[in-house]
């Protein structure tokens, strides 16, 4: 009978794409239904009541390019779906209208569509700029599959690389992975056949396996994204995982901001239970496992695996020193290993197609593929996946279409917390782990921020110890009182109170609080101030020196003024100032007054570009002392 | 520095013992359980208010500064009834460097309070957040359950209007 479930998966699959109703596909992952696709939904549900009462709606994962949300696909009985982008309740309802009935494709709104090669003189949708440069293997399902619906799963191959695994042994399955180079996708990039290995000759019973889903990167969602489109791939990979290393219990660590994540595979553990995937006898042979979901309560340093081990057992989330590593003595004692969520959705395509197969891609030391959420100032943001070694020029060029509104590129910021900023000459570098740590950076689990010219670096040092001087668990005293100091005096250059030496002393707390922390979250902490001192070494300068904030970021260096010359009275800074600090006549040069004003910038954008009469000035060094 | 606990006193009885009760019979009493119990106290309660606490500590054998010292631990947890409706802006760094201060700062002036506090008529706490996770829309806020993308000092007018907040 388990024969069956890829054949009834596949014809399940085959009957959704070649339905004989119209189906409309939303992509209703968190990015889609933070731009509205709830509504979309409703619209698309109200307006195939009159049009195709019996057509299907669908809703799916996200396909990667959220700067597009919602999306909505269209298929047409006996054709392939077309994509179309930046959906609203009004706009949806055009585009069923014109596709459905009057046979119209609105050529010019179609993205693509979502075959290999073109339909109707729609071209691929994989032809598209942002996904064109992209490898999709980890996201191969996200954004196509209906994520409830296991069948969907096993049509795609779904289980398939647990089949074989099973049919391995433990080490033979150990042995392919060791093959495919795969390096933990978490952060410090560390091989995981040999991680498991450590845990597999551990003493010790039960062994525990932990899928570590606590995304703690504030401005990272690849983890969040694959959950919801596809979380059998990774619930697949515990399984693999943990007949690998002989675990008999899995948690599934996620942070609670992630309720949709969490859903899902609530949802997708229930499913496995009824094919028996989980529990006694998986696919009927010798192997049980079982999974249980933990929500984090809040806490970014939970993200580091002794912090987390002690949040699961129920203590605070502090870290302790290693060794013993988790694979010695992990949870309850007992032998266990962590691993990232995209390093166990790897697991699956690894078993197969095979341990040197997938080692075909990357680079020389960094095998396969990495996801990346890529956000910021670029024009097209989300998430995408390339393998090891894309220069960050087609990262933020090719894939991202630039920086937005053609802003100049000034850095790149990856690791998130624990990462650094790279800067705009080093374009053309290779993203690995090793470069990203020669760069003085990190891998991280894939954030990637895009700044320009309008971010401040010394803001960008402030915000980054701000939070992990909040997050830090205060358990050893480099941590907790070095990136205090440290944020002391990044307040004051902020605030153009600086002193010369200040850039010395934070060199010399950074270094402390890197040799001297507990855990990763001090060691690490300081790479935002040390990348931005080191290439960045003028912006502090100018903060200190003049007082001057190029980015017109730091609010006590500059103000808003109105150029009389320019303005043209048409009151719209006037109605918009929150505070009446603005004042002038219609048709009239209208004046800001400085003690009211509270810097929140609406006047400076909403001036019609025709007047361009706001401007961003330079207090004098004076102005800011005083 | 989170705000150490405060002895918000439940006015009404009956109803939350009850609710304790039975999640606590849900979770039975292995330390393990500690923080989903206070999870799902606060998801019935709003808060965790002392008396609640110590039923908690109690079942499952704790003292009550261990139980304490959990809870005060993680960010999620709130020791005093939020407003009827819960605002969060989200101060990532994706929002950060996309203009989450400004929506933050709005926030601040349209509903008269800072972050971490509530209305006086109760009606909106307002807290900041690390990152919803969508990113690739920044600046967001949330509403309750509801997350909006692309925020801008305006949108935030319009979103608050609907929740009958804002002036
Ligand atoms: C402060 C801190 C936060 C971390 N946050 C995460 C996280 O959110 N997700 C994650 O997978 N790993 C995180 N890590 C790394 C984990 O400790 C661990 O190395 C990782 O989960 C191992 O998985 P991998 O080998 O599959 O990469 C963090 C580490 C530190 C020091
Ligand atoms: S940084 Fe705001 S949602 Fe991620």
């Amino acid at each position: 009978m388990e024969a069956d479930y890829w054949k009834r998966g596949a014809e399940r699959w085959k009957a959704l794409l070649e339905s004989d109703v119209p189906v409309i596909y939303v992509g209703a992952a968190s990015c889609g239904r933070a731009a509205g696709a709830a509504k979309v939904e409703e619209a698309v549900r109200a307006k195939l009541g009159d049009l195709s009462p019996t057509a299907r709606v669908v809703e799916v994962g996200c396909i990667g390019p959220c700067c597009l949300e919602p999306l909505v696909y269209v298929q047409r009985p006996g054709k392939a779906p077309i994509v179309y982008g930046d959906q609203s309740p009004e706009t949806v309802a055009v585009v069923l209208e014109s596709v459905l009935s009057k046979g119209d494709l609105l050529m010019d709104k179609a993205l693509g569509v979502l075959s290999e090669g073109a339909q109707d003189g729609i071209p691929s949708f994989y032809e598209h700029p942002m996904l064109k440069p992209q490898t999709r293997l980890v996201l191969r399902n996200c954004g196509i599959i209906d994520p409830v619906e296991i069948d969907h799963y096993f049509a795609r191959e779904g289980y398939l690389g647990l089949k074989r695994a099973l049919s391995m042994s433990p080490e033979e399955v150990v042995e392919e992975v060791r093959a495919s180079g795969l390096r933990g996708r978490g952060g410090a990039g560390f091989p995981t056949s040999q991680k498991w290995t450590f845990c597999r000759k551990a003493q010790g019973d039960p062994k525990y396996l932990i899928c570590n889903a606590d995304e703690g990167d504030p401005g990272a969602f690849m983890n969040r994204s694959l959950l919801e489109g596809d979380p059998h791939a990774v619930l697949e990979g515990m399984l693999v995982a943990a007949y690998a290393i002989g675990a008999s219990h899995g948690y599934i660590y996620i942070r609670d901001e992630y309720p949709l994540a969490i859903e899902r595979l609530s949802h997708a553990l229930q499913r496995m239970r009824e094919h028996g995937l989980l529990g006694q006898k998986v696919m009927g042979t010798g192997f049980d496992f079982d999974i249980t979901i933990k929500r984090g309560a809040g806490a970014f340093v939970c993200g580091e695996e002794t912090a987390l081990m002690a949040s699961i057992e129920g203590r605070r989330g502090m870290p302790r020193p290693r060794p013993p590593f988790p694979a010695q003595k992990g949870l309850w004692g007992k032998p266990t290993v962590i691993n990232n969520v995209e390093t166990l959705g790897t697991l699956p395509n690894i078993m197969r197609m095979g341990g040197a197969a997938y080692a075909g891609r990357g680079s020389e030391k960094a095998k396969g593929t990495k996801t990346f959420s890529l956000v910021g100032k670029v024009k097209r943001t989300g998430l995408i996946e390339v393998p090891f070694g894309t220069p960050l020029r087609k990262i933020i060029f090719d894939i991202g279409g630039g920086i937005l509104n053609d802003r100049g590129f000034k850095a790149i910021q990856s690791g998130g917390p624990s990462g650094g900023c790279i800067p705009a000459s080093m374009v053309d570098l290779e993203v690995d782990y090793e470069r990203l740590t020669q760069a003085g950076s990190i891998m991280g689990s894939g954030g990637l921020v895009v700044m320009d010219e309008d971010t401040c670096m010394v803001d960008v040092a402030h915000y980054f110890l701000t939070f992990t001087q909040n997050e830090s668990c205060g358990k050893c005293s480099p941590c907790r009182i070095g990136t205090r100091r440290m944020l002391e005096i990044l307040e004051r250059i902020k605030k153009g109170v600086g002193e010369e030496q200040d850039m010395q002393r934070l060199t010399e707390i950074a270094q402390t609080v890197k040799d001297g922390s507990l855990c990763g979250l001090g060691q690490t902490a300081p790479n935002p101030v040390l990348t931005t001192l080191r290439y960045f070494h003028d912006e502090y300068e100018e903060h200190i020196r003049d007082g001057r904030c190029r980015a017109k970021v730091c609010k006590d260096l500059f103000h808003y003024e109105i150029d009389p010359e320019k303005c043209i009275g048409c009151q719209i800074c006037f109605k918009k100032c929150p505070v009446s600090a603005i004042s002038g006549k219609p048709k009239g040069a209208h004046t800001i007054d400085q003690a009211r004003c509270v810097k929140c910038g609406l006047c400076y954008q909403s001036c019609p570009p025709k007047a361009k009469a706001v401007k961003r000035a330079d207090n004098g060094p004076d102005e800011v002392k005083g | 520095m989170r705000q150490v606990i405060g002895s918000g006193t439940p006015q009404d009885k009956a109803p939350w013992r009850e609710a304790v009760a039975r999640i606590l019979s849900r979770h039975g009493n292995e330390r393990g359980e500690l923080i989903p119990i206070l999870q799902n106290v606060q998801a019935e309660l709003d808060y965790l208010h002392r008396e609640a606490l110590e039923e908690v500590a109690r079942a499952l054998r704790l003292s009550m500064h261990d139980v304490y010292g959990v809870a005060t631990f993680y960010a999620q947890f709130r020791f005093s009834p939020p407003g009827r409706h819960k605002v969060r802006a989200c101060l990532g760094t994706a929002c950060h460097v996309r203009g989450g201060d400004d929506v933050m700062a709005a926030l601040e002036r349209r509903l008269g309070i800072r972050h971490g506090e509530t209305t006086k008529d109760g009606e909106f706490s307002l807290e900041r957040v690390a990152c919803m996770g969508c990113c690739a829309l920044a600046p967001v806020m949330v509403v309750g359950d509801e997350v909006s993308g692309r925020c801008t000092p305006s949108k935030v007018d319009e979103i608050l209007a609907r929740y009958g907040g804002g002036d």
